[in-house]
């Protein structure tokens, strides 16, 4: 049995406008100790998909249905009071934002210690040891002294190091990091990317990466689900998404990066596009979603809308014409 | 919707409901303080006045004050707060000073002292109340005019090299329209409520013009025998508030041009 | 020699906090200079000062000092108003593509105001520049009508360069345009500006703290730390052989796309924290998170000098005629 599997999962949102399908319809399963990626571009429905499993999204307003169980456990019926036991314990979350995802009235250290005397029932000084050993564990330096500072006195990375000292504070099986490196500069970036790898190799935390950058997935995912118009359209372990992309989507993707760039015979850069827009998240067509943008769309993906069909081990693809193993993805550069 | 059937309402009660009841100063003296009855719907004051003419002639009254003091208000204040955050350096730290000055005394404070100090009359009701409500909207403005200053739109204004007063009338002041509409309309109640305040304390509106303030004021002293003849400007004053506060509700999401279709 | 389109010397930008008495030195010397259809790629993470020089070339901020000069006129202290025929000839692309366009105007108005502001044209003629801009940014007819709030950000993008370029500006100011842009999306807007610099034949000053965007448009780049350039030359030759610590850090920091190739890297995670523009330190500036410093670049301050080839100045005390130093190298 994997720790956490989802399946059918249809997540939508009641607006003026009508309902919104955030995510349409998605099953995936994650093991222990691994890194899963969730990409794609905005709108795609990776976070949703994500933010249901702790289902950290606005009730009033969400329709959530399918399955999603956590070693075995199946979380979409439990009652708000039984979920949150299980928000900041089993299943936790790091955001984007490191601004404001801190309270500022309260120093790193209590922060930390609150999670663990409300989940662990930790004494106050026991849980100070440990936030301090906690803040070591995500590469804080000086972190006796650290602990008794406020968010404001810490940079952007050192604040999103302690959001991931927080919310591994309690162990969890399942950490879902939601673009946690995307407001952070480069150099910062690499050094939290380590610590998430150092967390799974150390206490063999499972994660979901929730990232539209295919570097940092690349660097750091075990497997990955590209997502679009909220489903999946390919999943694969991840050297073998980036050799063998079948999906025209994934494909395109890579192949728009601007490391990507060829060169044209009269000398110019160019990146290869891929033209159009998202499809609107109302009206959910019996049709191949990507088709309208597709370059290899044939009648077919016109009228029946493509299952997740197998190529090799752990390798699914939602395509009536996939790429051949043989077209390498990235343009070969200049 | 429900704020500005409610606002309607009484725009129509002001101009229609005067040319459909009777003089609202014509005097029964065989039937003071009578309950309602066929003859007068809503019963009679001391003076054997009819009620129901008084309440709707009173709305003609109250809604003049509150809506021709926001907009004195509004006029006055607008350009102020616009200039004064444009030109941060130069005028803001002047303006803002005043402003606070006269936001530290209470609303109705300061419209009771404004109003004695220049007499009791509709027009000087309209003047007291409209100086209260200037630091407001100043404020309002000024904050408005501060961030929308930012917005990397304005910088590339600047970029192009489009003048002060381009800038701000083209720019900067529609980013503010929905918030200034919004706040006059918000405003409206505070001033009818002020207008009633003011009347009711003898300083604003004279008897026997009615406005809801003044027919409240005098309903006050038959309070046990006549209830009747307090409820109805009570809930008068009650009810274009609450219209005019949903209005502005309704106004702030309708005005939003992201929403607008 | 021609005179360079865009000329910047000793530039210094310092904002004053209130009540501290501190100045963040924001931009602290900095010079520059574009040819005529040269793209300059000024790269930097945030806080490196290279908004500031944007915002000072196109006097959106006063430069505190220093110069800057555009087709060799010195507008560094020009009036508002003397200022205003030159604006013709330099306009700026920005980040946010939601917040830079007035959204109480049409598609067709935004573009048609930098003509009617200048007199370039009217009435019928107005409309056929736009039309015909509009058309080169890859946006139809039918936008014209739209408010910027119905567009993606992608089309509002194109609106912004519409904008910047209905003028045929001499130089374009574009600040990290495509940042806050999905790659698809992202892909098709640095074809279409490649295309229109080489039509239009601008220069462009381009912000962005993406390597791999100054490598695909840039002819030139030139790399900031804290309010300083320490490394400028031709792309290729930065890309090929970064010399500044700092440069080589960046480039290996930036994840490949490409697992195999990525996870065989050695990269480099520098030490600490980019220092406070309070407060700067001492000497190199680079040298608190620099693995290679040594005693000299805590005390001396470095010059930007070509030691090794005049294309390619470093502001590095290790980069001498015989040796680079190469942080990439080590554990």
């Amino acid at each position: 049995m994997s720790l956490l599997e989802i399946t059918g999962l249809k997540v939508g949102f009641d607006t003026e406008d009508g309902e919104v399908q955030a995510v349409r319809d998605i099953s995936l399963t994650l093991e222990r100790g691994e890194i899963l990626a969730l990409c794609g571009e905005s709108g795609c429905g990776k976070s949703v998909t994500a933010m249901s499993i702790p289902r950290l999204l606005p009730p009033d307003t969400t329709r959530l249905s399918g399955s999603i169980r956590l070693d075995g456990r199946e979380l979409t019926e439990l009652p708000e009071r039984e979920l949150r036991a299980i928000r900041g314990k089993d299943v936790s979350v790091v955001f984007q934002e490191p601004m404001t995802s801190l309270n500022p009235s309260f120093t790193v250290g209590f922060q930390i210690a609150e999670v663990l005397r409300r989940h662990e029932n930790l004494s106050r000084s026991a849980a100070r040891t440990r936030a301090i050993e906690l803040l070591e564990l995500v590469g804080i330096p000086a972190p006796a002294r650290r602990v008794k500072e406020y968010p404001h006195q810490l940079s952007g990375g050192m604040r999103q190091r302690v959001m991931i000292a927080i919310a591994v504070a309690c162990s969890p099986r399942v950490l879902i990091a939601d673009e946690p490196t995307t407001a952070l500069d480069v150099t910062i970036q690499a050094g939290v990317l380590d610590v998430f790898r150092d967390l799974r190799d150390r206490l063999g935390t499972a994660i979901i990466l929730i990232t539209h950058d295919l570097g940092v997935v690349a660097d750091i995912a075990d497997r990955a689900v590209v997502m679009y118009a909220g489903r999946a359209v390919e999943e694969a372990p991840v050297t073998e998404l980036y050799a063998r992309p079948r999906h025209p989507y994934t494909a395109g993707l890579m192949r728009a990066l601007p490391s990507a760039a060829v060169t044209l015979e009269d000398g110019r850069r160019r990146l290869s596009e891929i033209p159009g827009l998202v499809p609107p998240p109302y009206a959910d067509p019996e049709e191949c979603a990507f088709h309208p943008r597709c370059p290899r769309a044939q009648d077919d993906c016109t009228t029946r809308r493509p299952a997740l069909d197998t190529y090799g081990t752990g390798h699914l693809a939602a395509c009536f014409h996939p790429l051949s193993a043989a077209a390498p993805a990235t343009g070969g550069g200049s | 919707m429900v704020g500005l059937v409610l606002v309607a309402g009484f725009l129509v009660l002001a101009i229609v409901g005067p040319l459909l009841t009777a003089d609202p100063a014509a005097q029964d003296y065989t039937a003071p303080l009578a309950p309602p009855s066929g003859a007068h719907l809503l019963g009679t004051d001391d003076l054997g006045r009819d009620a129901l003419a008084r309440v709707a002639y009173g709305a003609r009254v109250s809604l003049e004050a509150g809506v021709l003091s926001v907009l004195l208000a509004m006029v006055v204040g607008v350009p102020i707060g616009l200039v004064a955050g444009y030109y941060r350096r130069l005028l803001d730290p002047v303006v803002m000073r005043l402003v606070d000055v006269v936001l530290a005394f209470p609303f109705l404070i300061f419209a009771v002292g404004m109003a004695a100090i220049l007499g009791p009359s509709l027009r000087n009701v309209i003047i007291a109340l409209s100086v209260s409500l200037l630091p407001g909207i100043v404020r309002v403005t000024r904050g408005e005019v501060l961030v929308l200053r930012e917005l990397d739109y304005v910088a590339a204004a600047v970029a192009d090299g489009a003048g002060d007063g381009r800038i701000m009338f083209r720019y900067v002041l529609p980013g503010a329209t929905s918030t200034l509409i919004v706040q006059a309309t918000v405003g409206i109640p505070t001033a009818i409520i002020g207008e009633a305040t003011l009347s009711f304390l003898g300083l604003g509106v004279q008897p026997p013009t009615p406005s809801w303030g003044v027919v409240l004021t005098a309903a006050q002293q038959f309070l046990d025998q006549a209830p009747w003849l307090a409820i109805w400007p009570g809930v008068m004053i009650a009810l274009s508030t609450l219209g005019f506060n949903l209005l502005g509700d309704g106004l702030r999401d309708v005005l939003d041009p992201r929403s607008s279709r | 020699m021609t005179t360079p389109v865009l000329e910047v010397k000793d530039l210094v930008k310092h904002y004053h906090v209130r009540g501290r008495g501190q100045a963040v030195r924001a931009v602290d010397g900095v010079s520059l200079s574009i040819g005529q259809g040269e793209v300059l790629g000024l790269v930097g993470e945030s806080g490196s000062g290279k908004s500031t020089i944007g915002k000072c070339v196109l006097r959106l901020t006063e430069p505190t000092a220093g110069s800057v000069h555009l087709s060799g006129r010195d507008i560094t202290h020009l009036s508002r108003r003397a200022l205003r025929p030159l604006r013709r000839d330099v306009h700026m692309v920005f980040q946010d593509p939601y917040s830079s366009l007035n959204p109480r105007f049409t598609v067709g108005q935004i573009v048609a105001e930098p003509l009617r502001r200048h007199g370039v044209a009217r009435g019928a003629q107005v409309d056929e520049r736009v039309r015909e801009m509009l058309e080169r940014v890859g946006l139809g007819a039918e936008m014209r009508g739209r408010r910027p709030h119905e567009l993606s950000g992608g089309q509002r993008q194109r609106v912004g360069l519409a904008r910047a370029l209905v003028l045929e500006p001499k130089l374009v100011v574009a600040d990290e345009p495509v940042s806050a842009l999905d790659v698809s999306v992202q892909a098709s807007v640095l074809n279409l500006v490649a295309d229109l610099q080489r039509d239009m034949g601008f220069s462009c000053l381009f912000i962005t703290h993406d390597l791999s965007v100054v490598e695909f448009l840039a002819d030139r780049i030139a790399v900031m730390y804290l309010g300083q350039i320490v490394e400028t030359g031709p792309t290729k030759k930065i890309f090929a052989e970064p010399q500044h610590p700092y440069t080589q850090a960046l480039l290996s920091a930036a994840p490949e796309p490409d697992p195999a190739r990525q996870r065989e890297r050695r990269r480099v995670v520098l030490a600490g924290e980019v220092p406070s523009p309070l407060d700067p330190p001492s000497g190199c500036r680079f040298h608190t998170r620099c693995p290679v410093a040594v005693d000299t670049c805590r005390t001396e301050e470095p010059a930007l000098i070509g030691v090794r080839d005049e294309e390619r100045p470093v502001a590095c005390h290790l980069v001498t005629a015989t040796e680079v130093p190469d942080i990439t190298g080590r554990d």
